[in-house]
């Protein structure tokens, strides 16, 4: 392989791929705003730009120019570094995202994805399990109660939603046998149907835990305006604010790939085994792909607008008490089912 | 040789940051550079042909166990600032002197094993029929060593439970 | 090896000469970091994944001792409210 394929290549790759996702995270902001205000009978952002489209912008020059505080006593070191803590595990998650498959752009093979580890599910798995730390280390940074208690409230919502969300990714590994992202695409492709068929208890699992994984409502007790005066990033402002903000966002859209590659086919189109609707392929692989991660987005929005916020106990609650026992009941499941088919099958 | 580079870098990084771990006098920057540490190490383990287990290692041990700490040190600190660190001197030599009672036994054996070759190791490892690193982690796994992974289970159960117990304000 | 050597020898220094028990405990994990590693390197230098296996039950014992030994320490800081090692004498009454 040529110098330009190892490492040119991955570098243009990761290169595109963040740029996109920054931007893609900065409009999520617009987009919340439009569909909550629609949903309420309202408009939105109107005045910057056609239809508000350039508010992004705008709220992106003023977080900047902010002034940046710091409290007094606070712990300088760490409290730079939490809002980096908290980016920096969303934005390398997408180095295992599979946007598409192997294409050829320019006369030369290329993957749409930035790599393809061979444990690509778990790396992403852990990887969320140490954004963990952006918001503890926020909460005592800001050397003050509120945000302390905030962000420990937050964090044990944070990791006891892992466990549950891990139990479900292992009913997935057993189903496709491989811990490799792009793999798991592939045998959803070799399966014929997508995942959140065959497991839709699995899905729906993953989807509250991915809920309240990013803190997002009816989750988003630890960041309520009414609750704990603005929670774990009360005392941020300015940039470090942004970049809160921005992980969140981030996050969301991290959770809605995943939840793609995972359990609605990643790049496939509806269908892959039927040739019949081959006149789908018109539309490429990482459109649908797109098309996909977007309708989850706007569900992650829609359920913001509607569902009201859960306590803090019933949250931990149900963490515990209900979704952990669903999936580990739906891990037992499959593995019999499998263990079943593989039998029968050979 | 890049290899040997990136060993070397990265073990640098490891000592260098168990040694803040040890010396560091606030107990919360002890904890960062512990995590800190582990992610290096996670990083050293992918070196050492071991993916599977540098992932385990940030999930299970830089994402959880060092997320307790953190848990406990924040509970514990909520009330007192950063404890004085008042060294009673003759502890450290103390401390020292059994560090380099066992730098001492560890070169010896060190010395011995160079000197006369380790027999042969048993080979387990041709026996594994599949290939991937985490599928052969996981062969061996289940089949020859089911047992120490079912009493592991158990160990992680009642250390579980015995934590909640604990911890519990009121029984 | 060396490295996991030195890193052994630095958790126990720590062990021994640190008096907060929370940091105790943690260079008890730097040694059986220290352990895994060496683990790790044989397994890899052996083609052996024998090591993988041994060092995956490492990490979960610690695991289970991390739990249960700071679920000991906050009980005890609700009695006694200290974490200093030399204050914590109870069988000495």
């Amino acid at each position: 392989m040529s110098a330009v394929d190892t490492f040119f290549i991955p570098l243009l790759k990761i290169v595109i791929v963040l740029n996109a996702t920054l931007v893609a995270v900065t409009y999520m902001v617009l987009l919340e705003r439009k569909v909550i205000a629609w949903a309420q009978s309202r408009l939105g952002p109107m005045r910057v730009g056609p239809y508000g489209a350039l508010q992004p912008v705008a709220d992106a020059i003023k977080l900047m120019i902010k002034e940046d505080i710091t409290p007094v006593k606070a712990d300088k070191w760490v409290f730079t570094a939490a809002p980096i803590i908290s980016m920096v595990p969303a934005l390398i998650v997408y180095a295992v995202i599979p946007f598409g498959p192997e294409v050829s752009l320019f006369g030369r093979k290329v993957a749409l994805y930035i790599t393809d580890v061979n444990v690509g599910l778990l790396y992403i798995v852990s990887v969320a399990s140490v954004g963990v730390y952006g918001i503890i280390l926020a909460g005592y940074a800001s050397n003050s109660k509120y945000p302390l208690l905030a962000s420990l409230r937050a964090s044990a919502q944070l990791i006891s939603y892992e466990v549950a969300v891990t139990l479900t990714l292992v009913s997935v590994i057993i189903m496709s046998g491989t811990l490799s992202m792009v793999g798991i695409v592939r045998a959803q492709e070799h399966a014929g149907v997508w995942y959140a068929f065959i497991q839709p208890l699995a899905f729906g699992i993953f989807f509250i835990g991915g809920l309240a994984e990013t803190n997002r409502a009816p989750f988003d007790l630890p960041e309520a305006e009414q609750e704990l005066t603005g929670g774990f990033h009360t005392e941020y402002s300015g940039m470090r604010f942004a970049l809160f903000f921005l992980a969140e966002y981030a996050n969301m859209i991290v959770v809605s790939s995943v939840a793609t590659t995972l359990f609605f086919g990643g790049w496939l189109r509806p269908f892959p085994n039927i040739a019949a609707l081959g006149f789908l392929d018109i539309v490429p692989s990482w459109m649908w792909f797109l098309v996909k991660s977007f309708v989850f987005l706007y569900i992650f929005i829609w359920v913001r607008a509607t569902l009201p916020r859960y306590r803090y106990d019933q949250l931990m609650r149900l963490g515990w008490k209900v979704l952990i026992p669903l999936a580990i009941a739906n891990l037992v499941i499959t593995g019999i089912v499998r263990v079943v088919m593989l039998g029968a099958g050979g | 040789m890049a290899e040997a580079i990136a060993f070397y870098v990265i073990s640098a990084f490891v000592l260098g940051f168990a040694i803040m771990v040890v010396s560091t006098r606030d107990t919360v920057h002890s904890v960062l550079f512990l995590v800190l540490d582990f992610l290096f190490v996670a990083a050293l383990y992918v070196l050492l042909n071991s993916p599977f287990l540098a992932v385990i290692q940030i999930l299970v041990y830089a994402g959880g166990i060092v997320v307790l700490y953190l848990f406990v040190v924040m509970l514990v600190n909520l009330k007192r600032p950063p404890e004085a660190h008042q060294d009673p001197h003759r502890r450290t030599k103390l401390g020292l002197g059994l560090a380099a009672a066992v730098l001492l036994e560890l070169g010896a054996i060190a010395g011995a094993s160079y000197s006369s070759p380790a027999p042969a190791v048993a080979a387990t490892a041709a026996n594994i029929p599949v290939t991937g690193n985490t599928e052969q982690v996981g062969w061996l796994l289940y089949t020859s060593y089911l047992i120490p992974f079912e009493i592991a289970s158990m160990l992680l159960l009642v250390a579980m439970i015995g934590a909640i117990v604990l911890a519990k304000r009121e029984l | 090896m060396l490295l996991s050597a030195a890193l052994f020898i630095i958790g126990v220094v720590g062990v021994m000469v640190r008096r907060n028990i929370i940091i105790i405990f943690m260079s008890i994990e730097l040694i059986l970091n220290a352990v895994n590693i060496n683990l790790i390197a044989f397994s890899a230098q052996l083609q052996n994944q024998v090591g993988q296996v041994f060092a995956i039950f490492v990490i979960a014992v610690a695991a289970a001792e991390a739990a249960v030994g700071l679920g000991i320490i906050l009980a005890f800081y609700r009695n006694k409210e200290t974490v200093n090692i030399d204050e914590m004498n109870l069988m000495r009454w």
